[in-house]
């Protein structure tokens, strides 16, 4: 009885409201599902879902997103993306690989793309968007060792999965490499390559943990901090803002977060590229031209697909010498004469 | 004669009235401050969707995707009662502290290691058939439910420790516990780094009830665990010994001390069978949806529950009905973002707005006058 009471309300309210709703009909639409962090992280999340509002300016398409707020959301989200409305769906991050996998196989005839998931076997109808990080990263990793006063860096990822720790691989082998070249014995606290473990906080949500592994690392002498976290290493700039960037300085990740996150723009070094903007616009623009295929998409530094960031506030303060050789690094890691490998 | 057989009318007539106007003020409690608290709390969202520079047809859309993707549709539906069974189990346990006057924000961890050991009983006792497997499996999501909650009745009981206060201290252990126990070898998925457990298999998963129309929907066998929990805890609470010394402690603790009850038996039993209630729902998440445990596993259905037990007025079926609204509207909110673009915080700002007007029902009766009796009445009606 209480139930039947409760469910008129609600009939009565979609009646009244139909009314005045008006349906949107485009010929091609996108679809997307962030990962945890929200869609205005100023790192992960809006980068990937800038791709599709790229398509959506250059390709007249309609583009729409849902947020992820948990873990346990992924399944669901990808549930009320069913019943055809949407052309082509982009999931973001590497912990969405299985949620993907079991919608893609339930739904044969609906494209699908993930960031950050390469399948093997590949399936037919998801293309995989994978990033080359390492590359980019050890450019970043170069530079800080070079940048460094006290001889000490530091990283932390979100979560120990493969593309967060990517860069921080990458990281650690530039920052090698640097020593080898050098004869220095710059340290990176926070990863260690070879046992797999370091620094996380095992969320891509809290600025609180990014402000308080970010003093972590300070406090052990480090003054140039690489968080991979997304969201939360906005946490970690705020510490650098007010300790100022002589004492600290932040390396961006995914976009370039001098632009993204204006308002502590002057502390970041400079930030590693994850051109996820550039891989959604090509998938969304090959679904729309009917040349969709399953399989894999790498971005590089060859291809563009990951890069470093200018340096903007810090373009004086980096020495030309150190920017000569990161440009020679840079072609020796495109041509192959230097491994990015630790 | 006539005299007393007058008396007697007139006694029965004042029960019978009595009666009608006693249902008539559990009906405004239970029910008609609700649906107004819904409908207040819908118009304040649309006001502030105005204010954040979202236009009518917008709004009206997104109301109308909101109806869609709760009720609107099989699949509606189905995402509906699988976003409502965890909320109406834990909510259910934490409704029946409420009445024994426990207010055990605990929820959330005995969720997560009650998921947690339903996740381990499903991966390490693989191989046994259905029928024992699954039973298992929620036992233990209960039991371990169960005795985590009973440490935080035990310290109030023992040691006279608030429960609002160990509860939440239990809950930040229980977080660090879940990513320590996910990272522990024989718990965490072969090839994985970061904190995820091995899958449940096949024979210890609530199985899912409607993939034989279409394998998107989710609603699964823990409906049932719902309903009858549902049932359970109403006769647990009106029907049972135990139950009574509940009430009477939750009424008065001293008064039922005299009347001869063991108050600390009693508290630790309403937590234990509290964070059975919550155990279960944990179980009923990795075994019916997510099939594995991550520490990012209960999306916060822990404190979504207390809400829920508020809403219902910790009464099982104010729960039940408490519970498939909050579901509706997670359901429903998602798709509010599909077709609108209406961000999804707008549903916890609704929900946190319907508890608010629940919480205060002066509030909600002075803007809906006309809902109820006056005070004058109910008056006049209860004696």
């Amino acid at each position: 009885m209480t139930f039947m009471k409760r469910v008129p309300t609600g009939g009565a309210i979609a009646v009244a409201l139909f009314l005045v709703s008006t349906a949107s009909a485009s010929a091609f639409t996108a679809c997307q599902v962030t990962d945890t962090g929200g869609i205005d992280d100023s790192s992960f999340n809006q980068t990937a879902w800038k791709g599709a509002l790229d398509a959506k300016d250059e390709l007249g398409i309609d583009a729409r997103y849902l947020e992820s707020q948990a873990e346990s959301d992924y399944d669901a989200n990808l549930n009320s993306l069913q019943g055809g409305e949407c052309d082509v769906i982009v999931t973001v991050g590497f912990l969405m690989g299985d949620a993907t996998k079991k919608a893609a196989e339930a739904n044969p005839d609906q494209k699908y793309s993930i960031v950050d998931f390469a399948y093997d076997p590949t399936i037919p109808n998801v293309l995989g968007q994978v990033y080359a990080t390492d590359e980019a990263a050890f450019l970043a990793g170069y530079l800080a060792a070079g940048m460094s006063k006290t001889g000490i860096l530091g990283t932390f990822g979100g979560i120990n999965i493969p593309p967060v720790t990517i860069f921080m691989d990458g990281f650690v082998a530039g920052t090698n490499y640097y020593n080898t070249q050098k004869g220095t014995n710059v340290t990176v606290l926070g990863w260690d390559p070879v046992a797999r473990e370091g620094l996380f906080t095992n969320n891509f949500e809290s600025l609180d943990d990014g402000r308080s592994f970010a003093q972590n690392l300070y406090d052990e002498g480090a003054d140039i901090v690489l968080p991979v976290a997304g969201p939360v290493g906005l946490g970690s700039a705020a510490l650098a803002d007010e300790l100022g960037t002589d004492a600290l300085k932040i390396i961006g990740v995914d976009a370039d977060q001098y632009l993204t996150d204006p308002e502590k723009k002057h502390v970041y070094l400079t930030s590693i590229l994850k051109r996820m903007d550039s891989t959604v616009k090509a998938v969304i623009a090959a679904a729309k031209d009917g040349s969709f295929e399953g399989g894999l998409l790498v971005g590089t530094l060859a291809n563009d697909g990951v890069g470093v960031a200018p340096y903007h506030d810090f373009e004086n303060a980096v020495p030309a010498e150190l920017k000569a050789e990161l440009e020679a690094i840079r072609a020796g890691i495109i041509n192959g004469s230097i491994k990015v490998t630790n | 004669m006539s005299k007393t057989l007058n008396d007697k009318i007139d006694a029965a007539a004042e029960t019978l009235l009595n009666r009608t106007s006693r249902g008539r003020e559990d009906f405004e409690t239970l029910v008609v401050v609700p649906i107004f608290a819904v409908i207040v709390a819908l118009i304040l969202g649309a006001l502030i969707m105005l204010a954040t520079n979202v236009d009518l047809a917008t709004i009206g859309k997104s109301y109308v995707a909101l109806a869609h993707g709760s009720v609107g549709s099989l699949s509606a539906i189905s995402e509906t009662l699988t976003a409502a069974i965890p909320l109406v189990l834990a909510g259910l346990g934490l409704a029946l502290g409420f009445r024994a006057g426990l207010f055990n924000i605990g929820a959330e961890g005995q969720l997560l290691l009650g998921g947690m050991a339903a996740v381990v009983a499903g991966f390490m006792l693989d191989g046994l058939p259905w029928v024992v497997h699954l039973p298992i499996a929620l036992l233990a999501g209960a039991l371990v439910g169960a005795l985590y909650a009973s440490i935080a009745g035990w310290l109030k009981a023992a040691t006279g420790a608030h429960e609002v206060i160990s509860t939440i201290m239990l809950n930040l252990i229980s977080f660090r516990l879940l990513d320590y126990f996910l990272r522990q070898p024989f718990i965490q998925k072969e090839g994985r780094a970061d904190p995820i457990s091995k899958s449940v298999p096949d024979s210890a998963e609530l199985p899912r009830l409607l993939d034989w129309i279409d394998p998107n929907l989710r609603v699964h066998a823990g409906l049932f665990l719902m309903l009858a929990a549902v049932a359970f805890v109403y006769w647990i609470l009106f029907r049972s010994k135990i139950g009574f010394a509940f009430r009477a402690s939750g009424e008065n603790l001293h008064a039922a001390r005299y009347a001869g009850m063991h108050s600390s038996f009693i508290i630790i039993a309403a937590m234990a069978t509290a964070g059975a209630l919550a155990g279960l729902a944990g179980a009923s998440q990795v075994l019916g949806v997510l099939d594995r445990a991550t520490p990012g596993f209960s999306a916060g259905i822990g404190f979504d529950a207390i809400a829920v037990a508020l809403m219902g007025r910790s009464h099982p079926l104010g729960v039940l009905l408490a519970g498939l609204l909050f579901g509706a509207l997670e359901a429903g909110g998602r798709q509010m973002q599909v077709d609108a673009g209406v961000s999804i915080d707008l549903i916890s700002i609704i929900q946190a707005l319907i508890i608010v007007f629940i919480a205060a029902p002066l509030l909600v009766k002075a803007i809906f006058p006309w809902g109820f009796r006056s005070d004058s009445q109910a008056k006049g009606g209860a004696k």
